[in-house]
């Protein structure tokens, strides 16, 4: 089964919001003050999307295939 | 990431505003360059001021902050003593279309080979938000509080009369076209160009009411075209939008080539 790892650099992330507003699964969110976290990791489809609207190099998804 | 290589890890996070666009067209060219697997010890990034032209500090390759609008004379020194390397040129609308517009035209012209990006935001950003010659005519500046009453730019058209071998433009919403167009624009031979259209949230969003970086991003989704879309569409719906695509791309010998046959002549 394929398993697909989102790597938040917390240190890089501004908190803008862009990654969460094009993500068309809606698997990431932002809490009450704003700092960004994964919602939802088993409806990550890889699209990649996120990394590449981020303006700040944050956000980044792996495609692990899960062992065993 | 992937090109995270040409990028200084030690510069990284950026001085950029939170939602600011320009990291996005630097990301977009650090993949560019993954792509064409361009070793980075053979890219030199020159840069303006501004703060796009923040950029060149950030790769973990060759770079040099020079002065306002003087980007392209110093990227075209550059160029002249080391012909063998990639040279790019990272430049703010104000950079290189207003003080620096006279170099640009004259860069066109010679079709000298430079990659120049153009990072389109529509705005002074660094010195608070002045109207640049792309500001949309309309639009609100600190300088045009009342909407801005000239006309802008074009920078298809007015390349294209100057000589520019390629042109496209893009968005920072349009990623993988964006990485294609720079692609194509570092493997060119001559004066190639890319115009991204960006956000800058801080000043040009929240003086003509756009509510995050994320909606501004959402308005190119719904306001920008390709030019295979735009021929199907009418005049009318035309005129609204923005297009995007590739522009121009002609064979031309440049300037370096032809400064190369001469020398091979001369020393017959
Ligand atoms: C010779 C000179 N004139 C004016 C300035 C002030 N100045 C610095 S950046 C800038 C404009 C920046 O706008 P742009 O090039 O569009 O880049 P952005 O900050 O929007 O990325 C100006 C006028 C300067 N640094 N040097
Ligand atoms: S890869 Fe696609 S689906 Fe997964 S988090 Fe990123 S944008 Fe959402
Ligand atoms: S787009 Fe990037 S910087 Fe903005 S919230 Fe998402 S990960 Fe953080
Ligand atoms: S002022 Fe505008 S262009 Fe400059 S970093 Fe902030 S958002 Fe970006």
């Amino acid at each position: 089964m394929k398993k697909n790892k989102i790597k938040i650099h917390k240190l890089r992330c501004k908190s803008c919001g862009i990654c969460v507003s094009f993500c068309p699964k809606k698997v990431l969110a932002q809490d009450e003050s704003q700092r960004l976290y994964v919602l939802d990791p088993s409806e990550c489809i890889g699209c990649n999307i996120c990394s590449q609207v981020c303006p700040d190099f944050a956000i980044e998804v792996i495609q692990e295939n899960e062992e065993n | 990431m992937q090109g995270e290589q040409y990028l200084n890890p030690k510069r990284i996070p950026t001085i950029w505003c939170p939602g600011c666009g320009n990291g996005i067209v630097v990301h977009a060219m650090m993949t560019a360059l993954d792509k064409l697997s361009v070793p980075s010890e053979d890219v030199i990034f020159v840069s303006g001021i501004g703060c796009s032209s923040r950029t060149a500090t950030y790769a973990a390759c060759d770079n040099i902050h020079t002065l306002h609008g003087r980007a392209l004379p110093v990227a075209t020194a550059i160029k002249l003593v080391r012909p063998d390397k990639k040279v790019i040129v990272m430049s703010g609308d104000g950079d290189s279309l207003a003080i620096g517009g006279n170099h640009l035209i004259h860069a066109a012209r010679r079709n000298i080979d430079l990659t120049l990006i153009i990072f389109n935001n529509s705005i002074y950003g660094m010195t608070g938000g002045q109207v640049s010659p792309l500001t949309p005519s309309g639009k609100r500046g600190t300088t045009a509080p009342y909407g801005s009453i000239e006309e802008q730019f074009d920078t298809v058209k007015l390349l294209e009369g100057a000589g520019a071998s390629y042109i496209a433009r893009s968005g920072v919403s349009f990623f993988q076209p964006t990485v294609k167009y720079m692609k194509n624009a570092v493997s060119h031979n001559g004066f190639a160009v890319v115009e991204v259209i960006t956000q800058c949230p801080i000043y040009y969003g929240r003086m003509n009411k756009h509510k995050s970086p994320a909606e501004m991003m959402q308005w190119q989704k719904e306001n920008m075209v390709s030019l295979e879309k735009a021929e199907k569409m009418t005049e009318e719906e035309r005129s609204s939008k923005i297009l995007m695509g590739e522009f121009v791309c002609k064979e031309k010998p440049s300037y370096i080539e032809k400064r190369a046959s001469m020398f091979k002549e001369l020393c017959k």
